[in-house]
């Protein structure tokens, strides 16, 4: 095939925060753009798996269950979904500053999204802190208080609260990278390295990444709190 | 050739590079080949450590060949042969077929063949390697530490519950390496997408690209689903959390369906490369575009579709529903008929062509066969009533290596010899290396036929003994004969495939005078693959074999084989002269 | 195939003939395809091989006639398969009304077998011919999967939920049994044997608990050894030229030759049948063959057994007319266990018979207390 080479090339005003692969600053962000979507596109396959088995129990032990999730802290878990959703608010507040190229408000914007972040991680300490005193994660001494049961069979309760305990710690474990991923722009920011300063997509990258594990919450959330009566 | 408008700017490609300096020798450092960000380095780092795990995964099969010679066995005990026909499975399917063609090929040909200077991801490529390494360690770690004795399918609740070996450490392994493949998924979407070069539009593509894209695609929803599946398994081993446990009411069925749904399209990532690396072998050694191109090329993201919608095919007897059994058969045969076209198209685009039997086109060649066999043979196990008897019997083994081996490790060897004077700058013997791919055909079909024979007279898989059953031992024997013949018959690519790295001729920039934007650069690459960015004009497998032909009759009459370098080339022709 | 090369499952149930037909059709389509092809390229590959003198001018790149011919030629075929693998599949999964229950337990690894009269088996499964029995199957540990090949029938046996299959068998024979499901260490040897009877072969069979005839006591055994090695010949009901009757010896003292005595314990008559030549009784001559090595100790413990009772009418030697142990069995079978059946025939033989030997008794066995009871009413 005939190909004519054309005279792109580098070296004629290129940004520094041009990487080398790419011929222009356009194709770089739409590259990480779609790279991002197509990984969150996996958590969302991660996630959907666990979803499906929790759907698929759900749907069989329907009342166990609805007992079961009586044992949660409804007003913990509202807290927690406050929270997440205002450190979304803040991340895409720090987006919208990158964009502007306004340092202060970029770090301050991430500052509160580590203290929401950090925040949900201590109301979940306290969380799973209640239910192993309650004797409520699966293994041998599982319901060995039956009074925190709320009159649940000791063995669906149990399936409920192993994907309890995988679902919500796997979230925490996300919200966790999540932190320190954002501890990192946060030190990239605080020492104006170009990467971040020229260029707004890491830190919309990471806000991407933050919206999605608030997005998993939102779904955990009433999942696993807001039970109906069956 | 098309006319080119008059641009001071422009400027034509030379076939031969301006420098001598290429990827392999720009940087001999061990910190330039560990930190590397270029993807052709990378496919080198994938082709030897795969290379090492396939070899790691054939003694396994050596050995479980070898017992088999004998109802009762020789050297192994019954836990032992269980180990080895795991760690066979694991090792072939996570740490080889699902990574060696799309990671080694696909890496390293995908920027070039859509005229990039790298993956849109240098780096995560890089990170692609360093967890399918570690992912290796770990699997390899867990191998040594005693194997494990689930199989590679790993069902509950044997494996969650009352296996007693490395169960966890190999899954770990296997997680993590699934992110490997994943990332590399990530790589070739994001890649094909925004990284072609201008005039590269979607038709113009070569159908590697297409395949490779196809399976970016089913890595991405797949790998996803089976990386939390197994740590699942984690989860009730490690942490007491029980989610597929029978005896508290959950459903051991339910690990099945999230497994087989990534499980089936796993076949499809093994198998895609595979297909692309077919059409292009047939293309440029038939010398004449691919018949049906669109439609191999809609057929690639058809399978990777459909192959998301027939994972009850595993599961026809193990307690679904007769409606979703019906269901998943309908799906499976329908997903059969792309498969079909491929090979039809394949096929037709030999018909006036200008046909050189060289050793990827054997490959090629062989692969039409023993695919048509494996993929046929599918329909027998998607077909419900014969399934009933014929699932879990050695007919599926044989199956499956028939598309496998025959497929995918066929279309490997032949993309490899295809490429490997692009990738490494060297020719290798081509006399004894087209002897070779015969003996693969051969010494493959004395292994796995009679394996249909007794899958079918209802020899169960993984089996150790079989001594209730001495009518089996015949085609036992015939199969183990037959591996010899298939071990010696990859044993020797190794060594001359390595040898010729020293002592193989010097390779031209288009040895195969084939079409691709590859093609147009020095053999090896430079690191940055192009000296200019290239505008593509032309359509893909822009041959004609009528042209070819008049240049085949004067090229004969000199008797200059036109697969040397240009050098070498005209040292023979002055030889002639004289 | 050659009978001693078999390449082919035996054909045992009613799925095996129409799995075949689905089966072999499957196969023709796959060998003309295959040919097909191979033909094809093999045709095209000499052909049109560099340097060949083939036209290979207006070469064709698509041709929506015969890329549309070939996909909906082979989906058509497709379909037609899918349709007669779905019908098979359907009567597989649908057991007749009328069809037996069987249970089968799957474990590590080993299968249970319980029939719905309570005969069970391990690792075997006993069928008649022409039946169609429904296996309502369960595991008790992992997944194993219960396999006939022979009837062309697999099932996976789960966990926590019962799976079903059902067949008829056809064909009388011995088929394999496998379990096909990885299941650990031992999961290629959890197999067995499928035996499919004559129907009146397994009424017995189901009838005398599971075995071909009804289980017999110590002392019927004893007896039918007795006679089988032909000891009556010699060992009549009275003392004769040959030999001593044996008729109440048990317990007694016995006088051998060269005036030493014995008596008549179980060492006694051990040594007695294998070594007969060391306890001669006076006024006999060494005649008697030399059983050591002959029989094994559970056949002297069986003729042991007869002796302590020969001569009474529960271990008398059986004649027409006089109710054996067996006969008695046979008037009460199908509705009782063996062991019941024998304790009626005890209480049976409290109604003594004529040709009787009334002798004393001492022993572990009821028999030879009722008898001894009898014995003491009758002087």
């Amino acid at each position: 095939m005939a190909a004519i080479a054309s005279d792109h090339g580098h070296g004629h005003g290129h940004d520094e925060a041009l990487h080398h692969q790419f011929e222009n600053m356009e194709q770089q962000n739409d590259s990480y753009i779609v790279g991002m979507w197509t990984f969150l596109v996996t958590e969302v396959m991660f996630f959907g798996a666990l979803f499906l088995i929790y759907t698929l129990y759900r749907s069989m032990y329907q009342m166990d269950w609805y007992l079961a999730h009586e044992a949660l802290n409804v007003q913990m878990g509202m807290v927690n979904t406050f929270v997440l959703l205002f450190s979304s608010f803040t991340v895409a507040m720090a987006v919208r500053y990158a964009q502007l190229q306004k340092k202060w408000g970029v770090l301050s914007m991430l500052a509160i999204t580590q203290v929401c972040a950090g925040a949900f991680m201590v109301v979940k300490y306290f969380e799973y802190q209640e239910k192993f005193g309650h004797h409520l994660y699966p293994g041998p001494g599982f319901g060995s208080h039956p009074e925190y049961l709320h009159g649940a069979t000791p063995n669906f309760a149990q399936l409920y609260f192993g994907l309890y305990f995988g679902m919500t710690g796997l979230h925490g474990l996300h919200v966790l990278v999540g932190m320190i991923v954002i501890g990192y722009l946060m030190a990239k920011w605080w020492r104006n390295s170009p990467m971040v300063t020229k260029d707004y997509i890491p830190t919309e990258l990471v806000g991407l990444y933050w919206h999605f594990v608030d997005l998993v919450w939102i779904f955990l959330f009433p999942l696993m709190y807001l039970m109906p009566k069956p | 050739m098309s006319a080119i408008p008059a641009d001071p700017n422009v400027t034509a490609v030379s076939a031969t590079p301006r420098t001598e300096t290429n990827y392999l020798n720009a940087d001999w450092s061990i910190k330039s080949w560990l930190l590397t960000g270029d993807h052709k380095r990378i496919a080198i780092l994938y082709l030897v450590s795969v290379s090492f795990f396939f070899f790691l995964g054939s003694i396994a099969a050596g050995l479980i060949r070898y017992e088999l010679t004998a109802p009762a066995g020789f050297i192994l005990e019954s836990e032992t042969y269980n180990k080895v026909f795991s760690a066979h499975g694991i090792i072939m399917v996570f740490l080889f077929l699902i990574v060696a063609i799309p990671a080694i090929l696909g890496n390293f040909l995908l920027p070039l063949m859509i005229g990039a200077r790298d993956m849109a991801f240098p780096r995560l490529n890089l990170l692609s390697w360093y967890l399918f390494m570690i992912g290796g360690a770990c699997i390899m770690g867990g191998m040594i530490n005693g194997g494990v004795d689930s199989g590679w399918t790993f069902y509950v609740p044997y494996s969650s519950m009352y296996a007693n070996s490395n169960v966890t450490m190999v899954l770990t392994g296997i997680f993590i390496a699934g992110f490997s493949s994943i990332t590399t998924g990530i790589n070739f979407i994001v890649t094909t997408h925004k990284m072609r070069a201008p005039g590269m539009t979607w038709f113009r593509l070569p159908l590697m690209v297409w395949a490779l894209y196809a399976t970016g695609v089913v890595i991405i929803l797949g790998t996803p689903v089976v990386a939390v599946t197994l740590l699942c398994i984690i989860f009730e081993r490690v942490f007491h959390l029980p989610i597929f446990s029978a005896e508290l009411g959950g459903d051991p069925v339910l690990f099945q369906h999230l497994f087989w749904f990534y499980s089936h399209p796993a076949v499809y990532i093994m198998i895609l490369p595979a297909f692309g690396v077919q059409s292009e072998l047939i293309a440029n050694f038939a010398r004449k575009r691919v018949f049906g191109y669109h439609l191999i090329a809609f057929s690639s993201l058809a399978i990777a579709g459909l192959g998301f919608l027939v994972w009850g095919h595993h599961m026809f007897i193990s307690s679904e529903s007769m409606y979703q059994g019906v269901v998943f058969s309908l799906i499976s045969f329908l997903v059969a008929i792309p498969s079909a076209i491929k090979v039809f198209n394949w096929t037709a685009t030999l018909y006036k062509g200008n046909i050189r039997l060289q050793t990827p086109m054997i490959y090629a060649l062989g692969f039409i066969g023993l695919f048509t066999i494996g993929g046929l043979t599918g329909l027998f196990l998607g077909c419900l009533g014969t399934d009933v008897h014929l699932t879990n019997t050695y007919f599926i083994v044989a199956h499956f290596h028939y598309v496998m081996v025959g497929g995918a490790v066929t279309a490997f060897l032949g993309g490899l010899h295809y490429w490997w004077p692009k990738m490494t700058g060297r020719l290798y013997p081509e006399s004894i290396a087209k002897w070779n791919a015969v003996l693969v055909f051969i010494g493959f079909n004395l292994t796995f036929f009679p394996q249909f024979i007794v899958g079918f007279m209802g020899m169960p898989r993984r089996y150790h003994y079989y001594y209730f059953a001495p009518e089996f031992q015949p085609y036992h024997i015939m199969s183990t004969l037959g591996s010899s013949v298939l071990a010696l018959s990859f044993i020797i690519p190794g060594l001359y495939l390595t040898r010729s790295l020293s002592k193989g001729a010097k390779a031209s920039a288009n040895p195969w005078g084939a079409h691709g934007l590859e093609w147009e650069t020095s053999s090896p690459p430079p690191t940055s693959n192009f000296d200019q960015i290239p505008v593509v004009l032309d359509e893909v497998y822009d041959f004609d074999p009528v042209t070819e032909h008049e240049q085949d009759k004067a090229a004969q009459a000199l008797e200059v084989p036109s697969y040397l370098s240009n050098e070498a080339k005209s040292a023979e022709s002055e030889k002639e002269k004289r | 195939m050659f009978s001693n090369f078999p390449a082919t499952p035996p054909q045992a149930s009613s799925f095996s003939r129409e799995h075949d037909l689905i089966f072999y059709a499957l196969l023709a389509l796959t060998i003309i395809f295959t040919v097909m092809v191979g033909i094809g390229v093999i045709y095209f590959v000499i052909k049109y091989k560099r340097g060949s003198d083939a036209d290979r001018s207006r070469p064709i790149y698509e041709d929506a006639r015969l890329e549309t011919a070939w996909s909906v030629i082979p989906l058509i075929l497709a379909l037609i398969m899918f349709y007669f693998g779905t019908k098979l599949f359907i009567t597989m999964r649908v057991p007749p009304a009328d069809a037996q229950e069987i249970f089968v337990i799957g474990k590590q690894w080993m299968w249970h077998v319980q029939h719905s009269n309570g005969v069970r088996e391990n690792n075997t499964l006993h069928v008649p011919a022409g039946k169609p029995f429904k296996l309502t199957m369960i595991s008790q540990d992992v997944i194993h999967a219960f396999y006939i090949p022979a009837f062309r029938a697999q099932m996976h046996v789960v966990p926590g939920r019962y799976t079903t299959m059902w067949f008829t068998p056809t064909q009388p024979g011995k088929y394999h049994l496998f379990c096909s499901m990885y299941c650990g260490t031992q999961h290629s040897e959890m197999g067995g044997t499928v035996v499919v009877m004559e129907p009146r072969e397994w009424a017995n069979w189901i009838e005398n608990g599971g075995q071909s005839q009804a289980s017999l006591t110590l002392e019927q055994s004893g007896e039918r050894l007795y006679k089988q090695l032909a000891c009556n010949n010699c060992h009549g009901a009275e003392d004769n030229m040959r030999a001593p009757s044996l008729y109440g010896i048990w317990g007694k003292k016995r006088t051998l030759t060269g005036g030493r005595t014995a008596i008549a314990d179980q060492s006694y008559l051990r040594e007695s049948i294998l070594r007969p030549h060391n306890k001669i009784t006076n006024g006999y001559s060494n005649t008697m063959p030399v059983y050591d090595g002959q029989i094994n100790e559970e056949d002297v413990l069986k003729l042991m057994a007869y002796i302590k009772v020969i001569g009474s009418s529960v271990g008398g030697p059986s004649s027409s007319g006089t109710d054996t142990a067996a006969a008695v069995l046979n008037k009460t079978k199908g509705t009782m266990s063996p062991f019941a059946a024998n304790a009626i025939q005890y209480q049976n033989s409290s109604m003594r018979r004529v040709d009787s030997t009334p002798t004393t008794r001492s022993g572990e066995l009821a028999v030879n207390a009722i008898a001894a009871q009898q014995e003491a009413k009758g002087n």
